[in-house]
């Protein structure tokens, strides 16, 4: 009875546990790939992701899911609401283990290291692969302790200039220094919306994280602030393997280099973005780009 | 109780007219063609007539029992012989009590002068009058009021309407009470305040250094004045409120913090209700335990270490007041802390800080503002909180930092001063009027900070 | 990039000592909480437990005419008056002849309570052919030797029992001539100067009339004007100032509407002192805003789709609010007064200042009877130089804990009962 409660109240506020539960729901007429479709796998790869599933208590959210991401390269996730490609990604740095019902099946290797080895720390784990939030979430600091926090708690600077160069650098990368740099000591919860999420990645990146996962991080945002943060990414992709979520398939063709075709939890299609969007192999992955449902 | 009998009429009267209105209500609609002819349902016909018939009444009753002790007296000090008039207020009020005493049967009266038996006589005679005038007067205008609401019964009449204005009116009156009493506390603070303050200045009560009430019984005796210096007072209740806070600060908000953000689901739901028990501990309990148990307990120890503790020391009373306040303060924590939301959570453990780094960089800062709201409300709690300190702490003003020694506060002296009987006039009870004003003050100036910073907060992630 | 891993390395240790330290200090937090609760209730029900039954020592009672000075068995006057004590001292001098020291017999008469005679008159009354024959009888002892009999063999040393009167306590003892049995008039009695007499019926009944009358006024009261605040005030300053009115006085301590009370019921109003109505006046205010708060919540938490259905089908708003909104918000308000009402009965200071602390020994018969409540005679015991007072005070604490804990309860069960999510 209780844990059925808090199911539910899981599932109210994870679209992939909601889906979960009613996999029926939706429409079944195209059948499944027996296996993904497309180049799932790549020579040297950054992280690598074998037959993943994942439970929210009884029920299944990800279904056998296998991907590797290259190094510095750019990967989009995208498919229908609930199809899993948030938990996959949060999976991808353990912030799934903040939810107690949820349990994870599979490989995820990181280079060498195994992710879910418990001899693995999931502190050094985090601050190899960061990620940003759908919604922006500065810390109510000032900006610059926002993007000072992750440096301190790790040790990353023994002197102050150190860190204030950490601080600058960081923001310079997020695009933010010349918006921000007269005001760094007022509260990061004061910027704008854009400005907010960019904080957020300036603050992902200060501690210099091998991955940055983004999981739909300009769900919240304008049309201009969206654009910037794009821009961002492009660049960004040149020292970062970044692993991006998104709704929306436009942002996914023009970031990314690879894009991966959710589906109720299963992996559809993973190909070069290009071809994925030129030639869809798959019904499914055909269906949801040209907008049939989403 | 006479009043009482009145009202119980009253009730029935009211049931009567209720009862007529609703007749008349549909005579008169009958030869329109049934009760949905009329502007409302028969029962607000009804309900109206009832209304008429006891409102007013009771409005006079009110009014007649405020002022009827006030005319008898006057009416009666009046009518003595000038032989026995009074000269001053206090021999007015002796005066009083004796030929009341007289007349309730308390006094025989023999015993008294036979002007003030005939005094008691004549109140007797004229508290009899009073109460045959106030019966029929009350009767007659419900019976009026209730006649008059009947004949105003037409098909026409918005009963409804005026029915629900007069319930509306009583809505507001009883909202109406928060605020008089607030004003009755004021008044009867302040009133009595004043009066003290002109015998005693404010400025030896607020900054002397000697509390000792005693006031003598006769004028030529030694010592007669006693002194009013209350910052003894004052500092006793900051060192044992002080004390509380240092138990009930760390040890609530450590709690919380556990509770809400490492203890496993079943442990939560197991600890918080029993950690909540303390909250519904009456505070009399606590000082028994706090006199009975921990005084002796500590002192026990402290000596055995070779110290000397006093028996009613303020560490043991300041502990077991901290013991009243963890639930109070680990409440208002959990609150605040589970108010702060998982996204700032998610973002610091991203980041690669441990839970404690998370906890104490991220949402302890963030739920600061409401901690702190609440541990003022704690605060103001312990300064006014009473039983404990009462039964657990000294009764002699010292002014000391010493935990060990014995202290006394505001509350304890108000208690002292006011329990028994005392003449309403002296200095010594009007002090624990003044400490009551103090004690108001401060706790209302922290309490409104406090809810100010509480409201602004839970606005903030609204 | 391997150098961040490398530094965050280093600093792992020292971060998971100070997360292992933070815990540890959460948990103790925790622990030091749940301890008081047990200490405090292990002590007030160790000490407690002894009071519920009281030592009896078994008396020969020679109903002796004579010793009474009763000539008339019918005339109950005499019955009434008559000196059941010296039945007692008689039948104690029997048991005991070796007795003969004027100050050791003083000792021995002390051995049974001071009002052991009433009821043996209350026996005579009810059987008066009683008279003249001779019974073995239970006499309720006197607190010391209670005290004693209860005491463990090392402890007794130490209890208020004169020296010389041990040995005859012990040799009843031996004799089997000692019982200890249910303390029923701690349930059926007053106060009284005497422990082993004392009881809390009339605090309990003093309790039960300041309840009512706080019940009878603040829960109608709070509900009317949360029902005000919430459906029908137009939202402006003077709204605005009422709440932040009620806000404040949850928080003014109580003793402060002792002052109250004194200062308008009792001295503005001369209503009389000790009486469980201006008790209950004084409770009222001082509940009021507690209910009032929790009333609102009620009625806030009926969603607003219902109250749209009502006035769409033409409804007033005073319809809508007795004919749906009231009933619905029922459960959450008759919650928020239990406990409300298990605050007041829990209160003591604002009662001490209008002079509820009087010596009650009769049972009030109504909220205008001088009486005293629970938590009061809880002070007054706690007061009492005498040792047993001690287990007496545990005792009542025990009562008042049972009443709490039975209305807390039945507001966690209505609440689950009767409340329905939306």
């Amino acid at each position: 009875m209780e844990t059925a409660q808090n199911l539910t109240d899981t599932a109210r506020t994870i679209p992939a546990a909601r889906m979960a539960q009613e996999p029926e729901a939706m429409n079944q007429k195209i059948p499944y790939p027996e296996q993904t479709i497309g180049k799932p796998l790549c020579d040297d790869p950054k992280m690598s992701m074998r037959n993943v599933n994942v439970f929210y208590g009884d029920s299944q959210a990800i279904y056998d899911v296998s991907l590797d991401i290259g190094k510095n390269q750019v990967i989009a996730l995208i498919g229908p609401s609930g199809c899993g490609k948030s938990t996959f990604l949060r999976c991808m740095n353990r912030m799934n283990d903040t939810i107690d019902i949820c349990k994870v099946k599979g490989s995820f290797m990181l280079e060498q290291d195994n992710i879910y080895d418990p001899k693995l720390d999931v502190v050094e784990l985090r601050a190899r692969v960061g990620m940003v939030f759908q919604k922006p979430n500065p810390f109510p600091k000032s900006i610059y302790e926002n993007v000072a926090y992750g440096p301190r708690l790790h040790g990353l600077a023994n002197k102050k200039f150190e860190l204030d160069e950490i601080v600058e650098n960081s923001l310079r990368k997020a695009g933010l220094w010349d918006e921000v740099k007269d005001r760094l000591d007022q509260p990061g919860t004061g910027l704008s919306g854009g400005q907010q999420q960019r904080l957020c990645i300036a603050r992902s990146i200060a501690v210099s994280p091998e991955v940055v996962l983004m999981d739909e991080p300009c769900s919240a945002l304008d049309p201009i602030a969206t654009a910037k943060i794009e821009e961002l990414i492009d660049e960004l992709s040149s020292q970062y393997t970044i692993a991006i979520v998104t709704h929306s398939m436009q942002q996914a063709a023009r970031v990314s280099h690879r894009t991966a075709y959710f589906h109720l939890g299963r992996l559809i299609e993973v190909n070069d973005t290009n071809t994925v969007f030129t030639a869809p192999e798959h019904a499914l992955t055909e269906a949801y780009i040209t907008g049939r449902f989403g | 109780m006479q009043a009482g009998n009145l009202v119980l009429l009253l009730i029935a009267l009211g049931a009567v007219f209720y009862f007529f209105g609703w007749r008349r209500s549909y005579a008169v609609s009958a030869p329109l063609g049934g009760v949905r002819h009329l502007h409302s349902l028969p029962g607000y016909y009804a309900s109206l007539a009832a209304v008429w018939c006891v409102l007013p009444a009771l409005a006079l009753l009110a009014f007649w029992l405020m002022i009827d002790d006030a005319v008898i007296r006057t009416n009666l000090m009046a009518s003595l012989p000038s032989s026995i008039q009074p000269q001053s207020q206090v021999d007015h009020e002796l005066l009083l009590n004796q030929i009341r005493n007289v007349a309730g049967g308390a006094l025989n009266p023999a015993f008294v002068p036979a002007e003030v038996a005939a005094a008691a006589e004549q109140l007797n005679a004229m508290q009899a009058k009073n109460q045959l005038m106030l019966n029929i007067a009350f009767i007659s205008i419900a019976v009026l009021g209730g006649v008059w609401g009947w004949s105003r019964v037409q098909p026409r009449l918005r009963a409804r309407q005026q029915v629900e204005s007069v319930m509306k009116w009583l809505l507001m009156a009883s909202a109406m009470v928060a605020i008089l009493t607030t004003l009755g506390i004021v008044l009867s603070v302040l009133f009595e305040s004043i009066r003290f303050f002109q015998k005693v200045s404010p400025v030896e009560f607020l900054f002397g250094l000697q509390w000792s009430p005693q006031i003598a019984l006769r004028p030529d005796q030694v010592g007669a004045t006693g002194a009013f210096g209350a910052v003894p007072l004052f500092a006793g209740t900051l060192l044992i409120s002080f004390i509380a806070m240092c138990v009930a600060v760390p040890v609530g908000l450590m709690s919380a913090i556990y509770l809400a953000e490492y203890a496993h689901k079943n442990v939560r739901a197991w600890a918080k209700p029993i950690l909540e028990i303390l909250a519904g501990v009456p505070t009399v309990v606590y000082g028994f335990f706090a006199a009975l148990t921990v005084a002796p307990a500590i002192r026990g120890l402290g000596e055995s270490m070779g110290l000397t503790v006093a028996s009613e020391s303020a560490l043991a009373a300041g502990l077991v007041m901290g013991i009243m306040i963890i639930p109070f303060i680990s409440s208002l924590a959990d609150d605040v802390i589970t108010a702060v939301p998982r996204a700032m959570r998610d973002g610091s453990l991203a980041l690669g800080a441990t839970q404690s780094e998370t906890i104490k960089r991220v949402v302890i800062p963030a739920a600061l503002p409401g901690i702190m709201g609440g541990i003022l409300l704690a605060v103001s709690r312990a300064i006014g909180e009473t039983m404990i300190v009462v039964m657990a702490a000294g009764l002699a003003a010292n002014l000391t930092a010493n935990p060990l020694e014995a202290v006394t506060t505001i509350t304890v002296q108000i208690v002292t001063l006011l329990v028994g009987d005392q003449e309403f006039d002296s200095a010594k009870t009007l002090a624990a009027f003044a400490l009551g004003l103090m004690l108001f003050i401060v706790t209302l100036a922290l309490n409104v900070i406090a809810l100010k910073i509480v409201r602004k907060y839970r606005e903030q992630y609204e | 990039m391997s150098n961040t891993t490398e530094q965050v390395r280093k600093s792992l240790k020292a971060r998971y000592r100070s997360e292992k330290r933070f815990r540890a200090f959460g948990i103790s937090a925790v622990a030091f909480g749940l301890l008081a609760v047990v200490v405090l209730f292990t002590d007030i029900i160790s000490k407690g437990t002894s009071a519920f039954v009281e030592t009896y020592i078994q008396l020969d009672i020679h109903w002796d005419p004579a010793e009474l000075g009763i000539d008339d068995p019918t005339d109950p006057e005499q019955v009434n008056y008559a000196d059941y004590d010296a039945l007692i001292k008689a039948a104690l001098r029997e048991r005991f002849p070796d007795v003969e020291d004027r100050l050791e017999r003083r000792a021995l008469y002390q051995l049974a309570s001071s009002g052991a005679g009433f009821r043996l008159r209350d026996q005579l009354q009810e059987n008066p052919d009683l008279l003249g024959t001779i019974q073995t009888r239970w006499i309720l002892a006197d607190d010391d030797v209670d005290m004693f009999i209860k005491a463990d063999a090392e402890d007794r040393q130490n209890t208020r029992l004169p020296e010389v009167a041990r040995p005859w306590v012990e040799a009843l003892e031996r004799d089997g001539h000692t019982d200890i049995q249910w303390n029923a008039s701690f349930f059926s009695k007053g106060d009284s100067r005497e422990p082993e007499q004392a009881g809390v019926w009339a605090a309990v009944t003093g309790s039960f009339f300041t309840m009512l009358v706080t019940l009878a006024l603040a829960f109608p009261i709070g509900v009317a004007a949360a029902v005000y605040l919430e459906e029908f005030a137009p939202k402006n300053r003077y709204t605005d100032f009422i709440e932040v009115n009620i806000n404040n006085l949850a928080a003014v301590p109580s003793i402060i509407f002792g002052l109250l009370g004194l200062a308008i019921f009792i001295n503005l109003f001369g209503l009389p002192r000790s009486v469980p109505l201006v008790g209950g006046l004084v409770l009222t205010l001082m509940t009021l805003p507690t209910i009032i708060i929790s009333a609102r919540a009620a009625i806030k938490s009926v969603p607003p789709s219902i109250r749209e259905a009502a006035l769409g089908m033409g409804a007033s708003r005073m319809q809508m609010v007795m004919h749906h909104v009231l009933p619905l918000a029922m459960p959450g308000m008759l919650t928020g007064a239990i406990i409300g009402m298990a605050q007041a009965l829990g209160e003591t200071a604002p009662l001490l200042m209008i002079g509820m602390v009087a010596f009650i020994v009769d049972i009030p018969g109504g909220p205008l009877d001088a009486s005293t409540v629970l938590p009061v005679q809880i002070y007054l015991w706690a007061d009492s130089p005498e040792a047993s007072f001690v287990a007496l005070t545990s005792a009542a604490i025990m009562v008042l804990l049972a009443f709490l804990i039975s209305m807390n309860t039945l507001a966690v069960l209505l609440r689950k009962r009767l409340e329905r999510r939306w």
